[in-house]
């Protein structure tokens, strides 16, 4: 179980080794704040929607031999999960609102979140199995995310070549931290 | 040909607008799952812009996003069937790339932006547009990484059961090169970053 969390955590980061969430990665690093907001958000639908796709596919996909419809179930429960808790939080916690409001319509379309469901639905975990590899995975989402977001402020300051500012520069730091990443363990 | 070079490389949707970069860093190990990573994405591309241009009056903005991703999943699940039927070796190198077609950005953008506001066949051409910019920019990176990560380059392997042969060309084999970096993710970074920032510098130096 703890070899799962941390296979998941460092050695198989969604963003370094799987390539998930690439866009969000790129687009809210370069602040601090804006990576944590982002993280923590794709945290709490990534969980919950774990546990709503573990037990549709268990319960209702596999009994009734339509498995191929998972993909079209997945991201239909992503979306409308997303529009809830954004009401949710829209009603009853006004300042969480201001702070998370503009990623939250940013997750559905975020590959770390559709990309860590279909992991646990595609190994076959059960559903502890699959609560800690997407906690795992979250956590390493926040942790590279907020780490580049403290390299990315200091780059930008740098000399560098006209043409290799913004993406390209960005893209090589995160190539070297995946090489860094994949030998940590 | 000026125009041709500036479809290709100043509006390319991946090297430009940097949208859907996850397929083009996971698939592109070998040139084959880059050019037909790149022919499923134009065929959903094309078939979503249709569909959604045909439905842009009936659907009213607040749920369009919902009934976007409905059809564009649907498109992907139709293809996953075929290739799982037809072509189980490329579906099971895809993986779960293959669904995470439906959150591609290129796709839902050009939905949104595009052919929810327009007529059929500008959607359809738009499609055509962004669908072989994408096209073009992962086989040319998948090439540069399979030939540098493991000097080959395979035209047909997986897809040799609807084909009917192998082709494969060796490129190099020395000391220095292949090297599996190129193969891993973080060469797959890095040979990203290097090109998007050799194509703005060829950009920059047009004007």
């Amino acid at each position: 179980m703890f070899e799962i969390f941390l296979t998941a955590l460092i050695v198989e980061n969604v963003i370094l080794t799987k390539f998930l969430g690439i866009c969000s990665f790129l687009g809210t690093s370069n602040k601090e704040k804006n990576a944590l907001g982002m993280g923590i958000s794709v945290t709490v639908v990534v969980l919950i929607s774990t546990i709503l796709t573990y037990l549709i596919n268990k319960y209702i996909l596999i009994p009734t031999s339509s498995t191929y419809l998972q993909t079209i179930t997945f991201i239909l429960v992503i979306a409308c999960f997303v529009q809830i808790i954004e009401l949710i939080i829209k009603k009853y916690f006004k300042n969480l609102y201001d702070s998370l409001g503009i990623y939250l319509p940013l997750i559905t379309t975020n590959c770390a979140v559709f990309g860590i469901i279909l992991t646990n639905i595609k190994m076959d975990y059960d559903l502890i199995t699959a609560i800690v590899n997407s906690l795992g995975s979250c956590l390493g989402f926040i942790l590279v995310i907020y780490i580049f977001s403290l390299l990315r402020e200091k780059i930008e300051n740098n000399d560098i070549l006209k043409s290799f500012k913004g993406i390209p520069i960005s893209l090589i730091t995160a190539g070297i931290m995946a090489l860094i990443f994949e030998r940590l363990i | 040909m000026r125009k041709i070079y500036d479809f290709l490389f100043k509006e390319n949707p991946v090297f430009v607008l940097v949208l859907g970069l996850c397929s083009v860093l996971a698939v592109t190990t070998t040139f084959e799952k880059s050019y037909t990573m790149g022919i499923v994405v134009l065929i959903i591309l094309v078939l979503s812009n249709t569909i959604v241009s045909l439905i842009r009056k009936f659907v009213n903005t607040e749920i369009r996003i919902p009934v976007y991703i409905i059809i564009i999943s649907t498109l992907v699940t139709i293809i996953e069937i075929l290739l799982n039927k037809y072509s189980k070796p490329l579906y099971d190198a895809f993986g779960i790339y293959l669904p995470l077609i439906v959150v591609n950005c290129i796709i839902l953008g050009r939905a949104l932006s595009f052919a929810s506001k327009n007529k059929v066949l500008p959607s359809i051409k738009d499609a055509f547009k962004s669908g072989i910019g994408y096209l073009v920019a992962i086989s040319l990176f998948g090439l540069f990484r399979e030939v540098l990560g493991s000097g080959k380059i395979t035209i047909m392997n997986d897809i040799s059961i609807l084909t009917g042969y192998r082709f494969i060309i060796d490129v190099f084999n020395n000391e220095v090169l292949p090297n599996k970096l190129f193969l891993s993710s973080g060469g797959a970074f890095i040979l990203l970053g290097l090109l998007i920032g050799v194509i703005n510098a060829f950009n920059g130096g047009d004007e």
